[in-house]
């Protein structure tokens, strides 16, 4: 089996994406786990690393949850 | 206009009559907060539509619930409620409180907020009305070391909830208030950061008579019940008989939806066409009582009226026995989670989502096997179809 890859990595690879669709498409908390396990393969990378990516970028301040209908997991808004 | 000067006719209206008035309690607030909802809402009476909106980007850090961001579209005009935020705090199971408690709760929201609370709303939750962006944070600070914190809002778990149960019931088939405890200490993630395509409610029904509405209410209703027969005391039966409250032949057994009740001085019940309504239950509670086998009947689906229109609950697991760590509901529970998280579209309700894909398929692939008293109410066909191999029944 392929080494699980680091929660950091996937972190840095999440906030990438929410940058890329920023102003264009929200992305919902599952969204960027199936992005993730499909850029990194089922075997290295899993649901529950992926919660854990979420939840650093969140508590890190670098994403926050926003509520647009949905949940969805954002950038923070500019000051 | 001054805050003194503005006059509410129509909104003063509410005010008058015997009976307690939300316009009374709202103007007996000192806080300038208070004048402008009450601008606000005079406002909305003259123009015919509701000067709010909601949603947003607010909320305390780490947490993607707890706070719904309200907003008025006349920011200009009511200075003082241009932001309006709700947050919603966790409950204690049951609803008990002390009144020492009670006081420094109020003293937090006095201080950072706008003084007022429709507590509690149909969430749950404790509610407070009336928040600015700014305060949201000192406001949780304080909540947190008074020991509450917030609950569930947007696409989270929300705020597990339950009736009085055996703190207060007689009736109660398990321990809701321990189950809602520990089901709200185990998903305390699924609670603050929302991992769902919309909102799952749990509520926890103590018995049958579901005075939660967990089966119209919650995308999970868990309602006591018990599988073996009604308890019976004979002579207590007869003194109902001997009264004059009651008639036992009219008021009990004529109206057992099932007819599955004799009285000739002595009450038969053929227990296996009981279908748990409760009536006789609560009519004669000195003579009959839930049976002693007991546990819960696990419904999926209900929701109100938002989006697709309202669904009641259908059995998915016609008994469980409810003792903790609860190892099979929680297994139960994820396996939903898992499914609906992955396969549900936005805004879609489990309930939604299983009317989408079949509730015979949905159970398929959360590995649940089938019975026949799974069915969306008493005295209908099951709602699985059966294969020739799983027809043992």
């Amino acid at each position: 089996m392929s080494q699980e890859v680091g929660v950091e990595e996937v972190a840095e690879a999440m906030f990438d994406l929410v940058k890329q669709t920023h102003g264009k498409k929200n992305l919902k908390p599952m969204d960027l786990i199936k992005a993730m396990i499909q850029k990194f393969g089922d075997d290295r990378c899993s649901k529950p690393l992926c919660k854990k990516a979420i939840r650093e970028l969140i508590d890190g301040g670098r994403c926050i949850y926003s509520y647009i209908g949905g949940s969805y997991v954002t950038l923070p808004p500019e000051e | 206009m001054s805050q003194k000067e503005r006059k509410t006719p129509l909104v003063d209206e509410l005010e008058k009559g015997p009976w307690p008035s939300f316009v009374k309690e709202i103007k007996s607030v000192d806080n300038p907060k208070a004048k402008d909802l009450l601008g606000v809402l005079e406002r909305s009476y003259q123009d015919k539509i509701g000067h709010w909106k909601h949603g947003g980007l607010v909320g305390v850090m780490g947490y993607g619930g707890g706070v719904i961001g309200r907003y008025n579209d006349l920011p200009d005009e009511y200075p003082n409620v241009a932001e309006f935020h709700t947050l919603r705090v966790n409950q204690p199971s049951g609803w008990f409180y002390t009144s020492d408690v009670l006081r420094k709760l109020c003293d937090i929201w006095e201080e950072h907020g706008s003084g007022i609370t429709n507590m509690h709303g149909s969430t749950g939750d404790i509610i407070f009305l009336g928040c600015s962006t700014e305060e949201l944070e000192p406001t949780f600070a304080a909540l947190t070391e008074l020991g509450f914190d917030l609950g569930g809002s947007g696409s989270c778990m929300r705020t597990p909830s339950c009736c009085a149960g055996m703190a207060r019931c007689e009736w109660a088939c398990y321990d809701t208030m321990g189950l809602t405890h520990d089901l709200t200490m185990e998903y305390q993630d699924e609670l603050h950061r929302p991992p769902f395509p919309y909102k799952f409610k749990f509520k926890m029904a103590g018995c049958p008579n579901d005075c939660v509405a967990s089966v119209a209410r919650a995308d999970l209703s868990i309602i006591g019940t018990w599988r073996d027969e009604i308890q019976i005391d004979q002579e207590a039966v007869r003194e109902y008989a001997n009264s004059s409250e009651l008639n036992v032949l009219e008021d009990v057994v004529e109206r057992c939806p099932t007819g599955c009740m004799r009285y000739n001085g002595q009450l038969e019940i053929d227990d296996e066409n009981c279908v748990k309504c409760m009536h006789c239950i609560n009519v004669m509670p000195k003579a009959l009582a839930p049976g002693k086998e007991r546990g819960a009947t696990i419904l999926i689906g209900s929701k109100a009226p938002i989006i697709g229109g309202a669904l009641l609950s259908s059995v998915l697991v016609p008994f469980l026995e409810m003792e903790p760590p609860y190892e099979d509901l929680k297994e139960l529970i994820e396996a939903i989670w898992d499914l609906w998280a992955e396969h549900g579209k936005n805004r879609e309700r489990v309930g939604e989502f299983i009317q989408r894909v079949g509730l015979g398929n949905f159970c398929d692939e959360i590995g649940l096997d089938v019975a026949p008293e799974m069915v969306i109410q008493p005295r209908t066909n099951p709602y699985i179809f059966y294969e020739m191999d799983t027809a043992d029944y």
